[in-house]
């Protein structure tokens, strides 16, 4: 005969026993799902130098940091101008030129448009004078700020110093 | 042999399955031509497991060695170029049949009770269709290869608050690159083999209710009907003997035709083509995708959104039309919304071709407008069709009583 304690005896071992399965393979699934995380060798953190002293007032170079393209812009006078002028402008990103540029002739940039990711073309192309992004017409002006088209945010900037005055360390160890 | 079979029948019914779900299964004796793209999508979907199985073999994921190892099979491999060049054409005539497909569904009703579920499994094999076609086009790592892998995983970014760490999780990495060509590569060859589990229930679901018919109305008895073998497979068999053509004329004749010469280009991380268009295959989406750009910070989300949403939208479709007529042929006012939206569809791969800032009519008419407009236009159809339907403002005309 089956009495009442039994049967709650038995619904709590068959709870038990499913949370306990449950439990189990949410456990076996987790290495899987991790196994898709960057890998060791991947997380490796690296730092990248860049020699600027060749740059003339206008050039721009892409250099590799992590995989991901960095551009660094040795900017015009007019540039600079331009970019600061835009400070007072209602910008869909407020930021100020100042705080993007740790000295204002060097303008360093991941290149990495905010929308989906691709490379915006070099420097003068778009309406501001700065970064047109080819994949889904992303325009950033002359400090690298989102001004028209998809992109929610500006061109972020990575962080870097200046370890003399030509050699620029892209990254933080 | 029937001593044979006789045996083999007692163990496992093969005659019966055979015998009711194809020899003699019942089918509308009126289909047209346009029901013959559901067993041409399942041939393309054969040649393309075989092809890319074979393809496989020779294929290695390294994106040091990937772009060389495609050029390796084009030059070296006995008959490479044919496995490839029937692979890269086999996805664009797969998602050509499946367009047809779809719109024959839409035009014949076929989405309506009691086919929701057969309607279902359909968008969900789109949807497995697109991962797959996706993540194939990735495997030659072209500078197309890269930069749609980038722009599409970048899609998951959107999403608020996990975004940013879920596409490092998808890449393996900090950017697009060799553990997501390898991941890529393992999905693309599981895929297929989901998808063709997949179609085996849409059959099911198929055969469960019977095929629509251009007239739209249900089958009432043995007269509406003819065996599928062999009035079928024959005409089956002739659709696949006109499709072989066009699809070898492709293959052998216009090999690059539906390909984008700049994959022809080794990936390069640090630069974006200047003119990088995904697939023709998948442009109005990304002509949808790329409209949305008035709302600021939230463009970015609202129009993957909004792409995403172009498709989701398929699965209430059945819920939407409200008609007590099934097919169009019928439907007079949803007969011109049909084509109005299968024109505007058109219009949008044909925006999503051209670049996000170009403009037509000598600049007077930007074509992000155009592109808006057809983005609405499309929405607009499930909306219209809705409201012609639910308030009944569309009067049918008479329907046959029998087939």
């Amino acid at each position: 005969m089956v009495t009442e304690s039994d049967e709650s005896r038995r619904d709590f071992l068959t709870l038990a026993t499913g949370a306990v399965g449950a439990a189990g393979v949410a456990g076996a699934a987790w290495p899987f799902v991790k196994s898709w995380s960057p890998s060791a060798d991947v997380l490796s953190q690296a730092t990248t130098e860049v020699d600027v002293s060749g740059l003339a007032p206008g050039q721009m170079i892409t250099v590799p940091w992590q995989g991901k393209p960095v551009f660094v812009l040795r900017r015009t006078p007019a540039q600079i101008e331009a970019a600061r002028k835009a400070d007072s402008e209602a910008l869909p990103d407020p930021a100020k030129d100042a705080d993007r540029a740790k000295k204002p002739e060097y303008l360093v940039l991941l290149a990495l448009c905010t929308h989906l990711g691709c490379v915006p073309q070099p420097i003068g192309t778009g309406n501001y004078g700065g970064f047109l992004c080819p994949c889904h017409g992303s325009h950033y002006d002359t400090s690298g700020r989102i001004r028209q088209g998809p992109a929610p945010a500006n061109l972020p900037v990575p962080y870097y110093e200046f370890k003399d005055e030509k050699t620029l360390v892209i990254g933080k160890v | 042999m029937s001593k044979i079979m006789e045996w083999v029948d007692e163990r496992l019914p093969v005659t019966e399955l055979l015998k009711s779900q194809a020899t003699e299964y019942p089918t509308p004796k009126n289909l047209n031509y346009w029901w013959n793209f559901g067993s041409l999508a399942l041939l393309v979907l054969i040649i393309m497991i075989a092809t890319g199985l074979f393809l496989a073999m020779h294929y290695k994921a390294d994106a040091n060695q990937s772009f060389d190892v495609v050029e390796h099979i084009m030059r070296d491999v006995n008959f490479g170029w044919l496995l490839r060049y029937a692979h890269a054409n086999g996805a664009s005539f797969f998602f050509m049949v499946v367009y047809i497909h779809i719109l024959r569904g839409m035009y014949y009703g076929s989405y309506r009770k009691p086919r929701e579920i057969l309607w279902w499994f359909g968008i969900i094999i789109f949807f497995m269709m697109m991962g797959t076609a996706f993540m194939g086009y990735v495997l030659p790592w072209g500078q197309m290869s890269y930069w749609g892998a980038a722009v599409i995983t970048n899609l998951m970014s959107a999403i608020p608050f996990i975004g940013e760490d879920l596409v490092v999780w998808i890449w393996g990495g900090f950017a697009v690159g060799d553990p997501t060509l390898n991941r890529f590569f393992a999905l693309h060859f599981l895929l297929p083999l989901v998808i063709f589990g997949v179609v085996i229930v849409h059959l099911w679901a198929l055969h469960a209710v019977h095929s629509n018919n251009p007239v739209g109305i249900d089958l009432h008895d043995e007269k509406d009907t003819l065996p599928f073998h062999p009035y079928y497979t024959i005409k089956d068999l002739y659709g696949y003997g006109i499709f072989m053509i066009i699809f070898c004329a492709f293959v052998f004749y216009a090999p690059n035709f539906f390909l984008e010469p700049d994959n022809y280009i080794p990936a390069n991380p640090m630069q974006t083509p200047a003119h990088i268009v995904p697939e023709w295959y998948f442009l109005p989406f990304y002509a949808i995708l790329r409209s949305i750009d008035f709302l600021g910070s939230f463009s970015k989300l609202a129009g993957v959104l909004a792409m995403v949403g172009s498709i989701m939208i398929l699965f209430i479709l059945p819920f939407l039309d409200r008609s007590p007529v099934r097919s169009f042929r019928y439907r007079p006012l949803s007969r011109q919304l049909f084509w109005i939206f299968f024109v505007d569809c058109l219009i949008l791969g044909w925006v999503g071709y051209n670049p996000a800032d170009a403009a037509i009519f000598d600049g007077a008419l930007p074509l992000i407008i155009v592109g808006r407009t057809c983005t609405a236009i499309y929405f607009g159809y499930f909306f219209l069709l809705w409201a012609i339907t639910a308030f009944d403002i569309e009067k049918h005309q008479p329907v046959p009583k029998s087939i």
